[in-house]
């Protein structure tokens, strides 16, 4: 005989069901991901491998010591958009492949929730990997901050990651209808956005036209304010002020949080209309 | 399998049908347009981070030996991570992702030549990458670079023999898979960074410091990567003090004697993990990560 579920005396809706659900979908990425020790060594190391080998091509034409600090913040920076590469944008796609997808629709919890939960998670997670890629690597190769403001610092930051997280979010929306191809995006999105966000170097390096193009990936005003707020050669190799990249950082963060919303209503709806919720085309 | 099969015949059948299937998984998911676009863009961008870095410190002097050292060392590692890497994941994809490892046991197939045959595909790819980044390299940024005076022979050879190194490695890296069911994921890549910053690909070893040199002297790669550069720019190369008392003959040597060594232990050690996994119940165990 099937066993009863007790019944449910606090039905949650509203507020209090989509901070649940935030909760609930955090959950296995604040604790679950610490869990698998190899993750949090493969998510440092890997990185690290990347700086060190950066660190030694800067070390072997002679470049300023500053520039190894850059290498170093953009190492820890590629933590994050790994994180919103593979465990935001693609994560619908993997839950489509287990067949999580179909569950989280199903389910009274709303989608944003689940999409912010994620991003919450993830983005807890990934601050573990990063500060110990910039721990380790500002120790290896004694890299000297010069901090102009320890403030302005956090807010950048702060809407850095709010802006970014808010493109993985909106981007997951855009991967509910892909399939095998998703994968390839994903792979696609790495070097190319390393090269034009200027993860190893000051974005000033290009005409101008490239860091305007580049500033869409929020990591590349971001980069380039932190670098000009945490290093001493960091203004006169910036791109725009500061203050102008935290303007652009805020409308960034809520041009890509409104979109998440819109665009995911839609595709969920594209997607039930056109069956692809449950499709697997491995 | 089928007794009446000469192993040589499955061997190669094995190897065929496994490049055409890699041939298929790489390539068919898209249309030949943007497969050729994915196929170039993301080896390219990766050269220009260096270009960029290299150009933004030296004010854009791309004549430098040093500039051609990174240059030539990063578009042949493609072949690095692409090969080596490509062989192992054969394990993740077909375990992991299309749950059909078990089934190529127990079909009438060599898994070590169709591994090597899941790998060919990225051969290809990688190839036509390399020559769209170093035709870059010619045409843009002033690589020393003259066809008369390219040492082809020396180039076909090294390629070649380089090729056959990182299969081998690749089959080793498959055994370690196999046997690593949990933590399969990401052993490919921590193998292809650490031989990215042991073998000298972008700086010469001298920049490393004293104790982590001999892991770059004991990796084939190095000696592969050198002998590719001085076949392509010549005295260029052999600017660099790093193998400067090696003669193209002596690296030659070096490199078949590593690769042999490192052939030897990847059979070994394919036999070994393999029969580990089979014993362990590996074969068809999944992680859903």
């Amino acid at each position: 005989m099937a066993m009863m579920l007790p019944p449910i005396k606090n039905r949650q809706t509203g507020w209090r069901l989509f901070l649940m659900t935030v909760i609930g979908r955090s959950y296995p990425r604040v604790v679950g991901m610490q869990r698998e020790l190899s993750w949090i060594f493969f998510d440092t190391f890997l990185p690290m491998l990347g700086v060190v080998a950066y660190v030694f091509v800067y070390r072997a034409i002679k470049a300023p010591e500053d520039y190894v600090g850059f290498v170093v913040v953009g190492g820890a920076m590629m933590a994050y958009w790994m994180n919103v590469l593979w465990s935001m944008s693609s994560q619908l796609y993997w839950e489509k492949e287990t067949g999580n997808l179909a569950l989280y629709i199903i389910s009274p919890g709303p989608m944003m929730g689940i999409l912010l939960g994620m991003a919450m998670g993830g983005l807890f997670a990934t601050t573990l990997r990063a500060l110990g890629i910039v721990i380790l690597g500002s120790l290896f190769f004694q890299v000297h901050y010069v901090i102009v403001s320890f403030w302005q610092l956090f807010l950048v930051f702060f809407l850095t990651m709010v802006a970014l997280y808010g493109l993985g979010m909106m981007t997951a929306s855009l991967y509910l209808l892909l399939s095998r191809e998703a994968y390839h995006l994903s792979n696609l999105a790495q070097e190319p956005i390393f090269l034009i966000s200027g993860f190893y170097f000051p974005i000033k390096s290009f005409p101008a036209w490239v860091p305007f193009v580049g500033s869409i990936i929020p990591l590349t005003m971001g980069m380039d304010a932190m670098r000009q707020l945490a290093f001493a050669s960091g203004p006169s190799l910036g791109w725009i002020s500061v203050k102008l990249e935290l303007i652009g950082l805020v409308v960034l963060s809520v041009l890509f949080l409104v979109s998440a919303r819109v665009l995911l209503d839609y595709m969920e709806r594209l997607a039930v209309r056109e069956g692809r919720l449950t499709e697997s085309r491995a | 399998m089928n007794s009446k099969t000469p192993n040589g015949s499955v061997a190669w059948r094995s190897f065929r049908m496994a490049t055409w299937l890699g041939w298929k998984i790489e390539s068919n998911w898209t249309d030949p347009f943007l497969f050729t676009v994915y196929s170039i863009v993301k080896p390219l961008a990766a050269a220009m981070i260096l270009v960029v870095m290299y150009g933004v410190i030296s004010q854009g002097q791309f004549g430098s030996p040093v500039f051609a050292y990174l240059f030539i060392g990063n578009a042949f590692y493609q072949y690095v991570g692409m090969v080596m890497v490509g062989v192992s994941w054969a394990i993740v994809d077909d375990r992991e992702h299309y749950r059909t490892l078990k089934y190529l046991y127990v079909s009438p197939i060599s898994i070590p030549f169709y591994l090597l045959g899941r790998g060919v595909s990225r051969i290809i790819i990688t190839t036509f990458s390399v020559f769209i980044i170093m035709l870059v390299g010619v045409l843009y940024l002033k690589i020393p670079f003259d066809p008369a005076k390219i040492d082809w022979v020396l180039l076909i050879i090294s390629v070649i023999i380089g090729i056959i190194m990182l299969a081998m490695l690749g089959l080793l890296l498959a055994g370690v898979t196999l046997r690593m069911a949990q933590y399969s994921f990401n052993i490919g890549d921590s193998v292809a960074g650490a031989l990215y910053l042991f073998s000298g690909a972008i700086f010469p070893l001298q920049v490393l410091p004293t104790f982590l040199r001999p892991i770059g002297y004991i990796m084939p790669i190095s000696y592969w990567l050198e002998l590719i550069r001085r076949a392509l720019v010549g005295g260029v190369a052999a600017a660099f003090p790093t193998f400067s008392n090696f003669s193209n003959s002596d690296l030659m040597l070096i490199l078949i004697g590593l690769t042999i060594f490192f052939g030897f232990v990847s059979v070994w050690a394919w036999r070994k993990f393999d029969w580990q996994a089979r014993e362990r119940g590996l074969i068809d165990q999944t992680n859903n990560y």
